[in-house]
Order: structure tokens, then C-alpha cells, then sequence
């Protein structure tokens, strides 16, 4: 089967295996002291991307935030992309997801006025900031295609009418398969693909790939955020049974105490 | 007019995080002057399904049927359920946050042009209309208003009680075969893999659950947890992470998008303890947890705890049961 032309949607977003710390207004995380990523679907949506265009295809990457996320594009281009462009977006918190479909469709037309298609375009189910669980939905609207949501694998295929998109994903009842003709909408969830480490002469490559940088469409209506709380800190009451293997019988010893033992 | 989608099992049942979405519902009646809450549900409808909705408050249960809904598509049910929302007039769309009641209300949202929120907890004021929902992966709650009709959102599982109302509903099935357009259709379930044994019922019963997450390590790494769980006739219960990866069936899952499990003892092996998945077990009476972290949430909410790696302590205390005359 031929290649596809991919487009794949990353989000910069603070490492929140960190603790988590809000910026002074309450609006954003603040991720200095935690770093950046992007999350697993994303990651797993980048390799697929790779995946897919390899033998003649494309494998576009784009993102809508700061300065700071050409990060993020540099290190999708590191694993195999090789086309990136950002949407530099100051404060890029205040673009909700109406807003941010509606600039990966601008990207996406402009894109195709110069002569480069996008045949699928890839994103995560869910950032994993915002939890919005809706852009690719959305963005599926905006353009008029077709959209399979939560996939974690990806294969193409010749079709009658031209080339088809085959995604699995777990639904409530089992594995789920969707035959889609292109160009198509896919939500990535993890778990399907292995992302691949980027190489050292990867990275070297990644360096050297021009970013085209465009500016937002309109200014953003917002995500209707009143403001960001954290949870309260939970008291801690943990009894310690031990250290490795030696705290067996202490641990016995409770089995015994709630009577779960059965002769 | 409140409208929830109702997903039901295998079995035809609501699930509980349906019902706990129509508990919430309920609660947004009685603050908003009781506006009537209905189910909308797709598929069939059995009479015990009926009496459990209208046991729950539900006024009109509106059923959809039809060639347009048979296979799954999240644009051609959703349209469905926009469909059913235009003629019962609601201004309320919600889900339990589910894969599938996020997908859905998602669409509906960009079908209708509002808002959606996602992994809603509670709401705080009716006009404006404010939710607090979850958002970087529940270490942070968002405080958000949903300005246009109907206000479209998703409640995080196990969030919220399911507890039956003290007046019941009428219960009345409606139903509807909506006309569903081609271009929704493109994108629909052409075939499921044969659904796998559904045991999450002994799950949610089971007396003494063993948890296995990512630390376990594989999913050829499981011999040692699936002995303690046959020593302490007990079952067993992963984390997502477990199931993403396709090391264990998704209904042994526990969280919010899994079950919700009330054991007297749970043993948590290899699991951090994240707010999705405390979500499913905070109602065990003792947590056992075994972690090589001793920071991890999972550790200092828990009752008791062995610091260590888990394919060390797990055969110590498998051998510890047997020493002692346990376990048969
Ligand atoms: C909308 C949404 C819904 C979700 N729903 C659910 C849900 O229903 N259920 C759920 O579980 N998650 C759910 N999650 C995911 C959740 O946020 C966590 O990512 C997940 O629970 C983490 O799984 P884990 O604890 O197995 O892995 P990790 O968080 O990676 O933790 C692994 C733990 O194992 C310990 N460990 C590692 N090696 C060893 C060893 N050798 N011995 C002992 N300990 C070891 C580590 O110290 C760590 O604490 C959801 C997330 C979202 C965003
Ligand atoms: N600012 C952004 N730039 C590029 N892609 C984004 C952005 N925000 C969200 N996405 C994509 O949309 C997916 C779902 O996001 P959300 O609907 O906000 O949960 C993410 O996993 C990304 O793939």
C-alpha cells in the first residue's frame, strides 16, 4: 500500500508526574520548575504518523503555543517527522478547543492553497492538560471529514474508490475496527504503538529542518475557564510494614487480623 | 429538559456510571425548579431497564432504533441524539465520561456549535451555568463556565453516587428512528472482535481484590499477583495503564472508566495510585498497598504498606501464606 500524507497534532503540556503549581492568576499550570512533553497519545500518534508515510509519504507535524514549543516540534522531527509548522500563540492557554480546531483547519487550508494535502490528520483523544476530549472531533467538523476517535492502530489500504484508513481501538464491547475512506480525522489513544527513541543523527536532522511559523486566525473566544484549583493535600495515615521481602509475615500478620485467610 | 445518554452492558443494564450521571442530573433538576430529566438510550430498551430508569427519576426514556444506529458511528449517534435533543426540547446534554460519552458529546457540541465540558464534578451555579471538572489528569480541577444552550458536558465516573430518586419517574419509553445522513455514516464500526468474557461482576463483589499496575512489568509478569489473588480467593483488579497495553481484558480494569470496587481489603501491587484510579477503589475498607516507592500516592492513602519491588515481596508473602497453612 502507498504512503500517506500526514499531518499530526502536538501539544506542549507541563510534566504533571511533577507536582502540579499554578501560575499567580490561576489561569495555567505553571510548568517551569515540572519541564514540558508531550503526552502518550501524542507520542504514540507521532510514531504512527512516521509510520504511515514512510515509502514516499509525508510526515507533517504542527502545534499552536509559545515560543517554548518548538521543543516539541524538534523533537517529533527527531523521530522521523519532517515537516514541521508552528502556530506561535503568547499565552497560548487562553485558545480553547473551538479555537485551536479552528487553526489546525487554517493550517491545514492554507497548507492545501499551497499544494500540499494532508490525507489524515492525527491527535491525541485527550491533552493532557486541558482534558478537553474534543479538538480532533471538532476539527473533524471544520474541514467536512470523517473522524475516528480513541484508535491505537493504523493501517492503510487500497479501497475501491481510492485509499483507506483501517483503525482498531477498544470499544466497550471488544476491538473495534473503522474502514475510512481518505482524507480522514483520527484520535490517537496509547497503547498500540511502541514510539521509537530519537537517534542521535535524528536529532542532528531535526535541527537542521526549517519550522514554518504562522500566526493565529482570529483571536481566541477562550476555553470558559474560570480559574484552575488543586485538589486539597489528602492526610496520610499509612501504617509501614516493612522493606522488601522480609516484611512477609508482617504482612501475614494483617491478612490474619482482617480474617481474608481461608484454610 | 435534562437529556442523559444511558449506556447499558452486554446484558442490556444501565451501567453504574450511567446511572451516576443520571443521579447528577437529578440534582441539577432540583436546584433549576425540577426541570424533568430523561434518559436517552440507543438500542433496547427491556422492561427491567425500564423500571431501573424510572426507579432513578427519569420522566421519558427515549429510545432509538433504526438501520442509522445499528453499528456504532460517533457522528451518526450523535446526530441521533441531537435529533432526539431538538424534539424534546433540552437544554441539557450529558454523558457519564466515558471513551464513548466523551466521544459523543463531543459531537454534539460541534454539531450544535457550544461548549463541552469534559469530566465534570460538580457544578456550582446555575446562570452562569459553572462546573468544576478534572483536567491534567485529576492533579488539578478546573473551575469552568458553560454559557450557551443546551450546556453539553460529561460526568467523571464515579464522581457522583448513583442512588435511586425518593420519587420515582414515569418512566414513559418514546421512541425515535431518526434519519441519519450518509456522511455520518463514513465513519462506523464495520466489525467488534468477540466480546471477551466479562467477569467484572465478581470484581465489583469480591471480598479481597489484588491490584496490578504498571510496575508489575509486563504481561508475562503476572504469575506471581495471579497467585496471591487464587491464595486469598480473591480477584483481580489493574490499572488503565495495564489495560492500554494489553497486558489484561479491560473489565478487570478499576477507576473511573472501570470498576468501582468496595472490598474489605485491596492490595495494590505496582500502582501509583492516580486520581482516576482512586476513584474506583477509595470505598475498600483497608488498602494494602505494595509499591518500590514510598512516596507514591497510593502509599500514603493507603492503611498499610511494603515499600519495595513487588516481584520480591509478592512470592514472600505467597510463600508466608502457604508456611502458615493458608490458601488450600
Ligand atoms: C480521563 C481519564 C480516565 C482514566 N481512568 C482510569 C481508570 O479508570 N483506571 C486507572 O487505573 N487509570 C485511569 N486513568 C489513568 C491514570 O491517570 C494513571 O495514568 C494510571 O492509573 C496509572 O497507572 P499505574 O499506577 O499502573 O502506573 P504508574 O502511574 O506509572 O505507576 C506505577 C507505579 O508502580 C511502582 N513500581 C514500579 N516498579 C515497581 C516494582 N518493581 N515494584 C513495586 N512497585 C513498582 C511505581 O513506583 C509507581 O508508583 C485515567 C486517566 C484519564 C486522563
Ligand atoms: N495547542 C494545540 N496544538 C496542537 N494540537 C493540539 C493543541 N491542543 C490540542 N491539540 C490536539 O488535540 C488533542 C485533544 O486535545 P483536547 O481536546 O484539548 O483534549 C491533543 O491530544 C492534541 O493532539
Amino acid at each position: 500500500m502507498a504512503a500517506a500524507n500526514v499531518l499530526v497534532c502536538v501539544k506542549r503540556v507541563p510534566d504533571s508526574t511533577e507536582e502540579v503549581v499554578l501560575s499567580e492568576d490561576a489561569q495555567s499550570v505553571d510548568g517551569r520548575a515540572s519541564g514540558f512533553t508531550m503526552s502518550a497519545h501524542e507520542e504514540c500518534a507521532v510514531e504512527l504518523a512516521v509510520q504511515l508515510a514512510a515509502g514516499g509519504g509525508e510526515a507533517a507535524v504542527m502545534t499552536l503555543g509559545d515560543a517554548d514549543a518548538v521543543e516539541q516540534l524538534r523533537n517529533a522531527l527527531a523521530v522521523g517527522c519532517t515537516a514541521a509548522t508552528h502556530v506561535v500563540a503568547p499565552e497560548s492557554y487562553r485558545f480553547g478547543p473551538v479555537d485551536v480546531s479552528r487553526e489546525i483547519a487554517a493550517v491545514v487550508r492554507a497548507h492545501e492553497e499551497e499544494g500540499r494535502t494532508h490525507d489524515l490528520l492525527l491527535l491525541g483523544n485527550d491533552a493532557a492538560d486541558s482534558g478537553d476530549f474534543q479538538v480532533g472531533i471538532r476539527l473533524a467538523y471544520e474541514l467536512g471529514r470523517p473522524v475516528v476517535n480513541g484508535a491505537n492502530t493504523l493501517t492503510l489500504e487500497d479501497g475501491d474508490d481510492g485509499p483507506v484508513v483501517v483503525a482498531v481501538g477498544e470499544g466497550p464491547d471488544g476491538q473495534e475496527t473503522y474502514r475510512v475512506p481518505l482524507p480522514a480525522v483520527v484520535t490517537i489513544r496509547e497503547g498500540g504503538v511502541e514510539p521509537r527513541y530519537p537517534s542521535v543523527p535524528g536529532r542532528l536532522k531535526a535541527k537542521k529542518v526549517a519550522i514554518e511559523e504562522r500566526q493565529p486566525l482570529s483571536e481566541p473566544t477562550g476555553p470558559g475557564r474560570v480559574r484552575l484549583v488543586l485538589p486539597p493535600p489528602t492526610p496520610s495515615a499509612v501504617q509501614i510494614l516493612g522493606e522488601g521481602p522480609e516484611a512477609a509475615p508482617a504482612v501475614v500478620d494483617v491478612l490474619e487480623k482482617l480474617g481474608v485467610l481461608t484454610k | 429538559m435534562i437529556l442523559t445518554l444511558v449506556e447499558t452492558d452486554l446484558e442490556g443494564a444501565a451501567t453504574e456510571v450511567s446511572l451516576e450521571a443520571v443521579s447528577f442530573g437529578r440534582d441539577l433538576s432540583a436546584a433549576g425548579n425540577g426541570v424533568p430529566v430523561d434518559a436517552v438510550v440507543i438500542g433496547d430498551v427491556s422492561d427491567d431497564l425500564r423500571a431501573e430508569l424510572a426507579a432513578y427519576g427519569v420522566r421519558t426514556i427515549h429510545r432509538v432504533g433504526g438501520e442509522g444506529v445499528a453499528a456504532y458511528s460517533g457522528a451518526g449517534w450523535a446526530s441521533a441524539i441531537q435529533q432526539v435533543r431538538e424534539a424534546a426540547g433540552s437544554v441539557v446534554v450529558m454523558a457519564a465520561g466515558t471513551d464513548r460519552g466523551n466521544e459523543l458529546m463531543a459531537h454534539v457540541a460541534a454539531r450544535t456549535g457550544a461548549s463541552m465540558a469534559a469530566n465534570v464534578l460538580s457544578f456550582s451555579g446555575l446562570a452562569p451555568f459553572v462546573v468544576t471538572r478534572q483536567v491534567v489528569g485529576g492533579a488539578a480541577m478546573e473551575e469552568m463556565k458553560l454559557h450557551e444552550r443546551p450546556a453539553v458536558f460529561t460526568i467523571a465516573g464515579h464522581a457522583v453516587e448513583a442512588k435511586p430518586a425518593d420519587v420515582s419517574g414515569a418512566g414513559e419509553v418514546v421512541e425515535h428512528s431518526p434519519t441519519i445522513a450518509p456522511e455520518d455514516l463514513v465513519a462506523r464500526v464495520v466489525s467488534t472482535s468477540q466480546p471477551e468474557v466479562d467477569e467484572s461482576g465478581a470484581l465489583t463483589s469480591a471480598r479481597v481484590v489484588v491490584g496490578a499496575g504498571r510496575g508489575v512489568g509486563g504481561a508475562d509478569k503476572f504469575e506471581d499477583v495471579l497467585e496471591l489473588t487464587s491464595l486469598l480467593d480473591a480477584a483481580l483488579g489493574v490499572s488503565r495503564v495495564v489495560t492500554s497495553a494489553g497486558w489484561r481484558p479491560h473489565h478487570e480494569q478499576v477507576g473511573q472508566t472501570g470498576s468501582r470496587i468496595t472490598p474489605e481489603l485491596y492490595i495494590p501491587c505496582g500502582i501509583s495510585g492516580a486520581i482516576q484510579h482512586w476513584a474506583g477503589c477509595s470505598s475498600a475498607k483497608n488498602i494494602l498497598a505494595i509499591n518500590s516507592d514510598a512516596e507514591a500516592p497510593m502509599v500514603t492513602r493507603a492503611t498499610y504498606a511494603v515499600i519495595g519491588d513487588l516481584h520480591e515481596i509478592v512470592p514472600a508473602i505467597n510463600a508466608e501464606i502457604r508456611k502458615r497453612g493458608y490458601g488450600g
